[in-house]
This record gives C-alpha cells, sequence and structure tokens, in this order.
C-alpha cells in the first residue's frame, strides 16, 4: 500500500535544517552514510538563521586563562546543576574545535588585534567567550553548514513535513511526511532517523520564535516510544521588543549586554543591582527575565510595559559595527536610533532547555534507531541555558548525533516495508480535516493555545494557575480533533497549521504538567507556591512519556558526576547560588 | 480603528486575480502583519512564505505596490495613505500558489560555485580590516529580490546563462576571502555569465542588507575576469605558477 506514495531509501534521515541538523548530516555523509535532510522551510531559513549574539567556546583568545573546565563551570552553574554533566563536559571540550572546524569550512568571525577569532562578553561566562560576527553569528554559521554541507553530497528535501515517524517492533524504520508545496504524501524508509526540530516557541503569545517552531520532533519522539526530559524548563529571554505591537517578542540580542549595554526602569535606577549586584547586565537570563517581569509589575515599566535597554553611551560607530541588526531593527521597526536613546525590551518566550531524552556521547534517544540533538534535545542545558551555549550545543552534539546515527545505520538490518497500517493512519489523520463540514478553525484555536500558556505557564507559575492550563490545554485538545480546513492540498497553511498545532498542544501538556510536579523554583522554572531551590529536586529530571493518547510524568536520578568534575565545584556548595 | 485595503494576488499556475481584503490597522504594522490577518481571520489557505519577521532570513520576498520588498520589512505607513496596497508574487520565479514561488533554481546555481577551499599551511591569521568587506557580502539573507529585480532574469528569463546578483556576491565573498585558494574566474565568465550584468545597480537598490552589490562585488569580478582571460602578461604568469583554475 505504501507504494502509492513517492518513497526514498536513506540510512539516516535527518528531519530539520538547522545547526544541529545540517551538522548531523555532514558527519554522516562524512561517515559514508546516505543522508537524506527533511526541512518545512526552504534551506537556509531555520532557526538558526535567527541565531544573534556568538557561539561560546573557550578559545581563550581574549581571556587567556579560559578553559573548557571553567566553560563547563559555568554552564553547569547556569543550569542549576541539573545538567547531564556529560553533555556539559562534552560541548566544553569539544565547542572549541567546533568553532575552528567552522573557519575551515568557511565562515568568517570578528578577529582580535592580533588576527584571531575575536571573542565577546555574555551573561553567565566568567570570560568573554563569544565567537561571533557581529550580531548575526547564526547567519554565517547557517551559510558556512549550508554550503559546505551541499557539497557532501547530502540530499535536501525542502518544504516536507514529516508527520510521523514508523516502527517496527519498537524500532524506528522510517518517516511519513507530506510536501507543504503540493501536499502530497512521501515515505521514508531509514535505517537511523535524526531528530533536530527545534523548539516550542509558538505555543506561546509572545516568542522570539518562528511558525516552525511546534515542538514537531519532541511530539513525534515521544509517539514513537521515546521518553523526554525537564519539559518545564523554557526560556523567556529577558529582553524581546515590547513595541510596536507587531514586533512584540521580537529578539534583542544579549550581545547589547556583552558589549556594555545598561538596564534602568522608569525611574532611571540600574535595577539589576538588587537582583544581582555582582553579575548586574551580565546576570543569567531566568534572572534577568524575572528581574524585569517584576519591576514592570511593581509599576516601575517603560511606557509600553518593558525595562530601558541603553548602549547609546558607547560611540555610535562602535554600536553599528558590533550590533548592526539591532541598530536597524529598532530604526526600521520602532523608530528609535539605539545610538541616541534606549531601548524598551521585555521578556519574550525563546528557548526550551527540555526535550528527547539523549545519550550524551552518541545523541541515541531511548528508542532504538531514533536519535536527537540541538533544541529538541534535553539535559545538555539543565534549568537555564547561558546565552552562546545554544550555537555550541548544535555544533558539538549535531556531530555527535550524526556519527552515532551513522554507526547505528551501518549496523541496522536492511530497510524493512513500511508497516501499512501506520502509513494508514498518518494519512487518515492529515486528511480528515478536509472532510468535517463544520468545526473550528485552527488559527483560532491556536490563539486560545498561546494566551493560555503565557498568561498560566509562563514567567511565575503556581499551583492553581498550572492546574488551569492543563485544563485549558486539554480542553482545546478536543476542540483540535473537530478542526476544519478549508482550500486545497496546496501549499495551504491553515492546513500545515491544524497539524502542527496537535504537536504544539501534546507539548504544552508536557510543559505544564512537568511544571505542576516540581514544586520548587530552579532556573528558568520559577514558582510564586515553591519560591526556593529544593535539594531534593535538585536530584531528579522529570520524565515524560507517552501511553495511548495520555502523557505521563515521572522523575528519574541525575546520573552522577565523577569527583573529579564534582571538585570544581568547591569548596562551593553546588547549586548554592540562586 | 482604521482600516487598511490589501489587494493580494490569489492564484497559481493555472492562473489568478488580485483579491480585495480588509484589515484593522495597528500601529507600526508590517504588510507581513496585514497578510498574517488575513491569514487568521479571512483566508486560512493564503499561502505566504515567512520564518524570523525580522529582516534576517529572507523569506518573505514578495513585491509591494509593484516594487521587490520583504513583507517583514515593509511598514504600512510608508506606503501612501488611503491607497490599496497591491500585494504579488516575486515575478522571476514561477509561481506555486498565491504569495510563493518556485526558488529552487536558486540552490541549483548555488552548487555548482566551487566551493570554500582553504590554502594549505596557511596561518588562520588575519586583520579585521582584511574581511570586512567579506563580510558584507556574507551579510546577504538569500531573499532573491536581487535576482527578482535583475532585468537579465526578470525581463529576460537568461536563468540558463546568468547566475544573478546573489550568486555573484557569493563568489565574492570566496574570491575575496584572505584564505581561499581557488580562481573562479572562468566559472564567472562562462557558467556565470558575468558579462551579462550591464551595470544598472537595481539589484543594489532593493538589498534589504544594504550590500553595495554592482560597486563592490560585481565589478571587481568582472576587472578579474578581464584581467585573467584578456590581460596577455597575467595569461602568462597563469602559465608560469600553475595556479590552478576552476
Amino acid at each position: 500500500m505504501t507504494d502509492r506514495f513517492e518513497s526514498h531509501d536513506l540510512d539516516v534521515l535527518v528531519i530539520g535544517a538547522g545547526g544541529a541538523g545540517l551538522r548531523a548530516a555532514i558527519e554522516a555523509s562524512a561517515q559514508g552514510a546516505r543522508v537524506g535532510v527533511v526541512m518545512k522551510s526552504l534551506l537556509g531559513k531555520a532557526h538558526t538563521v535567527m541565531a544573534e549574539g556568538g557561539v561560546a567556546a573557550a578559545l581563550a583568545h581574549v581571556d587567556p586563562s579560559d578553559s573548557w573546565r571553567v566553560h563547563f563551570k559555568d554552564t553547569m552553574l547556569g543550569g542549576k546543576m541539573l545538567n547531564n554533566w556529560r553533555m556539559a563536559q562534552l560541548h566544553a571540550q569539544e565547542a572549541p574545535d567546533r568553532v575552528r572546524e567552522l573557519e575551515h569550512w568557511g565562515a568568517v568571525f570578528d578577529r582580535t588585534q592580533d588576527g584571531r577569532i575575536l571573542q565577546r562578553n555574555f551573561g553567565g561566562h566568567s570570560s568573554p567567550r563569544l565567537a561571533h560576527v557581529g550580531d548575526r553569528t547564526g547567519l554565517e554559521m547557517i551559510r558556512t553548514l549550508q554550503d559546505y554541507g551541499v557539497h557532501q553530497g547530502l540530499e535536501a528535501f525542502m518544504e516536507c513535513t514529516v508527520t510521523k515517524l514508523l516502527t517496527l517492533d519498537r524500532r524506528v524504520v522510517g518517516a511519513f511526511a507530506y510536501w507543504r508545496e503540493t501536499g502530497r504524501f512521501v515515505t521514508f524508509r531509514a535505517k537511523a532517523v535524526v531528530i533536530a526540530t527545534g523548539g516550542i516557541g509558538k505555543a506561546y503569545k509572545i516568542t522570539s520564535n518562528s511558525w516552525e517552531y511546534t515542538g514537531d520532533g519532541h511530539a513525534l519522539a515521544l509517539e514513537a516510544g521515546a521518553e523526554l526530559i525537564d519539559m518545564e524548563f523554557f526560556q523567556f529571554h529577558p529582553t524581546g521588543m515590547v513595541w510596536p505591537p507587531g514586533v512584540m517578542g521580537l529578539l534583542v540580542t544579549e550581545a547589547v549586554r556583552g558589549e556594555g549595554g545598561l538596564l534602568r526602569n522608569a525611574k532611571g535606577e540600574r535595577f539589576m543591582e538588587r537582583y544581582d549586584p555582582k553579575r548586574m547586565e551580565l546576570s543569567t537570563r531566568d534572572m534577568v527575565a524575572r528581574a524585569i517581569y517584576t519591576e514592570v509589575k511593581e509599576g516601575r515599566g517603560s511606557p509600553h510595559g518593558g525595562a530601558f535597554l541603553d548602549i547609546s553611551h558607547k560611540p555610535p560607530e562602535v554600536v553599528k559595527k558590533k550590533l548592526p541588526s539591532m541598530y536597524h531593527q529598532f530604526m526600521e521597526f520602532a523608530n528609535i536610533d539605539i545610538t541616541k536613546g534606549p531601548m524598551e525590551v521585555g521578556p519574550t518566550g525563546h528557548y526550551v532547555m527540555g526535550g528527547v531524552r539523549v545519550d550524551a556521547d552518541t545523541g541515541a534517544a531511548t528508542v532504538p534507531g531514533l536519535f536527537a540533538a540541538g533544541e529538541a534535545s534535553g539535559g545538555m542545558h539543565g534549568a537555564n541555558r547561558l546565552g552562546g551555549n545554544s550555537l555550541s550545543d548544535l555544533l558539538v552534539f549535531g556531530r555527535r548525533a550524526g556519527a552515532g546515527a551513522a554507526a547505528y545505520a551501518a549496523k541496522a538490518p536492511a530497510h524493512v516495508a513500511l508497516d501499512s497500517a501506520q502509513v494508514a493512519a498518518a494519512e487518515r489523520a492529515l486528511l480528515t480535516p478536509f472532510e468535517r463540514s463544520s468545526g473550528p478553525d485552527p488559527y483560532a484555536i491556536h490563539r486560545k493555545l498561546q494566551d493560555t500558556m503565557q498568561s498560566l505557564v509562563g514567567i511565575f507559575r503556581n499551583e492553581d494557575d498550572l492546574e488551569r492550563g492543563i485544563e485549558a490545554v486539554r480542553r482545546l485538545k478536543a476542540e483540535a480533533r473537530t478542526v476544519r480546513v478549508e482550500g486545497s492540498r496546496a501549499f495551504n497553511p491553515g492546513w500545515h497549521l491544524a497539524h502542527d498545532l496537535e504537536n504544539m498542544l501534546r507539548i504544552s501538556e508536557a510543559v505544564a504538567r512537568c511544571a505542576l510536579q516540581r514544586k520548587e523554583s530552579r532556573g528558568a522554572h520559577a514558582r510564586l507556591d515553591y519560591p526556593n531551590l529544593d535539594p531534593e529536586f535538585g536530584k531528579v529530571n522529570s520524565v515524560v512519556t507517552q501511553d495511548g493518547e495520555e502523557l505521563r510524568v515521572s522523575q528519574s536520578p541525575l546520573p552522577r558526576m565523577p569527583d573529579e568534575l564534582r571538585s570544581l565545584f568547591e569548596p562551593e556548595p553546588a547549586g548554592a547560588k540562586t | 480603528m482604521p482600516e487598511a485595503i490589501l489587494h493580494v494576488y490569489r492564484g497559481d499556475a493555472s492562473g489568478g486575480k488580485l483579491q480585495e481584503y480588509r484589515v484593522p490597522l495597528e500601529e507600526g504594522m508590517v504588510v507581513l502583519d496585514a497578510i498574517h490577518h488575513i491569514q487568521g481571520h479571512q483566508a486560512p489557505d493564503l499561502a505566504v512564505r515567512w520564518n524570523c519577521k525580522a529582516a534576517k532570513c529572507g523569506s518573505c520576498s514578495a513585491e509591494v505596490n509593484g516594487k521587490p520588498k520583504l513583507l517583514c520589512k515593509t511598514r504600512m505607513d510608508a506606503l501612501p495613505p488611503g491607497e490599496p496596497i497591491v500585494v504579488q508574487p516575486m515575478k522571476t520565479f514561477p509561481i506555486v500558489k498565491d504569495l510563493v514561488t518556485d526558488v529552487k533554481w536558486n540552490y541549483e546555481v548555488n552548487k555548482k560555485i566551487a566551493p570554500f577551499t582553504p590554502k594549505q599551511n596557511a596561518e588562520w591569521r588575519w586583520k579585521q580590516e582584511d574581511i570586512d568587506r567579506v563580510q558584507e557580502f556574507r551579510k546577504c539573507i538569500e531573499c532573491f529580490l536581487c535576482q527578482d529585480v535583475c532585468h537579465v532574469l526578470r525581463s529576460h528569463a537568461r536563468t540558463d546563462a546568468f547566475a544573478g546578483p546573489r550568486f555573484l556576491v557569493r563568489v565574492a565573498g570566496l574570491e575575496m576571502h584572505p584564505m581561499d585558494a581557488r580562481n573562479r574566474s572562468k566559472f564567472l565568465k562562462q557558467d556565470a555569465g558575468i558579462g551579462f550584468c550591464n551595470i544598472t545597480k537595481c539589484c543594489t537598490e532593493v538589498c534589504p542588507e544594504e550590500i553595495t552589490i554592482t560597486d563592490n562585488a560585481i565589478i571587481p569580478l568582472k576587472e578579474r575576469v578581464v584581467d585573467d582571460h584578456y590581460d596577455p602578461v597575467r595569461k602568462l604568469f597563469r602559465l608560469v605558477t600553475g595556479k590552478k583554475e576552476s
């Protein structure tokens, strides 16, 4: 029955073409695998392109005392010690090589006086550590990977959406997808699948994320039987635009603060003095986001409900050289010249720390044949990600997952016939919304979900809100099962959203339910009813699995850090800083 | 609440027409906001590409009142007040549906460009001023508006013979990279058809990243091609040094 569809046979199928997906595909190709990369957008448009500030790597070009150990320690402390220690270690050790490798593939980073890769300060990093290209580092990275990758033999399937992973005896053996342009279905037989689909931010109303960020990989993995971890940890970036309304949530890079930008409230106070006097503006994102939120809530906000972020004390030519896209963004969208006056900024939904549970060394998920890397995977960043650690994460673990998948594929059995019942179910699920004569519109349900997550599962949480949030999401889930789609299958965004919405709803419930069971405040997860760190919760990851249509949340003990690494945190007790 | 009137192209390869929509006007609104409002409230199947909504990804390229623009960067209040705003797909590329066009040709051209090829045994150190120009070219977000406006592609449809400004910029970024060891001058002349460009600078005008495409990328490349192919001294130099061409 699968003969009815276009079909492709691959060794490794990579889902997602951002930094992690492309790096995984390049590595799997280099290991000799036949690789295909499926992406919802065109090549080079993935979310990585929007990353601005830089890629964190202890190159020690600016501060010679920097080392992987310091980077490791910063990362663990930033993540409130909930990180998978082995991932944090590999990340800190390998990031410098990955950055140098990118340079050898043609990336052109800003330079130091003596001609090496320049590094800048960022929140939570104890040395200037971020290799960068002005404030468009992500563009440099994705273009480098794209232009290098197309010569490595990987096949790109552009504007193609995977809606289901196909399994045989609980092993992942393929995927079902549709071409966005025509609406035609396509199946993939793959010996290994790498999930590199990024995040979930579109479940929130105020977000820096694009339409693609609908938790697809998280949902695909859950449905295929894999575990997700730590889904309660969703990062609100402290500085998004708050005005005008059309650009609310748009990212204002942390590099503004890295380059010396100051935060003030309506009274002109540098309010970070009250929240983190030592690190001030260069505190971690969870702290700064909550500080701005609190200032606004207590009546000291800027006219449009944010804080003032000011870089205008620096020479205009420096601002334009180091922050060119911020300069243009404010000039064009808000009529503000940031070389002359302050920006208005407020928290914006940005990044999910939680994701597919993986083996640190290979990226293998808890289901055979499935791998994950980048934002879609969990563990690396613990309870809060440091700025700059995402681009390095993509490179380090994209490569590892690509190698892991290729090694698995080399030993895996030959391609199998895909289960026609699974394929038929995937097909039915996509076609049913066209057949209903009435039913809600997917856009309306999406708006309700965004309002729910923003107000009930946001920066500050409590039991009552979370319980109401879970109820609301479950009601919306039921509503989404009756959704009606108008028009044809040819490039139909309403239809695309109808499917993406199911993923968002499933993942939103996972976020809210993990948040409900973690009765403490840690990193990005802040509970008004449990405002302190609880050492008992510091010993466990939250685990989500799917049982039929129901989600199950449980806990599992953190992997134990070896003494050699543990000693780095002495005499300061682990996780003592909040 | 004040309203804006938009005439949006609805159709596909078999034909189509401009359709009128009215949307509430908000302060600071851009054309993409209006298109999203139409999608979310009136025409859920209206096809448009977009990703970052911040002029960083180059997805939402279209033509507003006949001019190639990023929809996310075109403010409603910069357009003539009270007049309908006409939004159409890029003309140079085959239409898929509504505002979405088939831009795959660009990806095929890109594949033909010889990749970055680092010099052997060289030290990876260079000054910032040595790469300022290369970094200008690498700002390109691949919106393909320069390809859309270029008359060689738009009016004469020479996709068979001319790579277009986007890919001349890409080649310039490689050729001027301090560590690149290749010479792409034969490619520029024969495959990329650089001679087709007659320097009308339309591409430079529409570039949302403000890359000085013609003056900084194309003209120096044209000079290089002339030097390499028509300068007898250079020709002799190549024979003697054996510098590889591609």
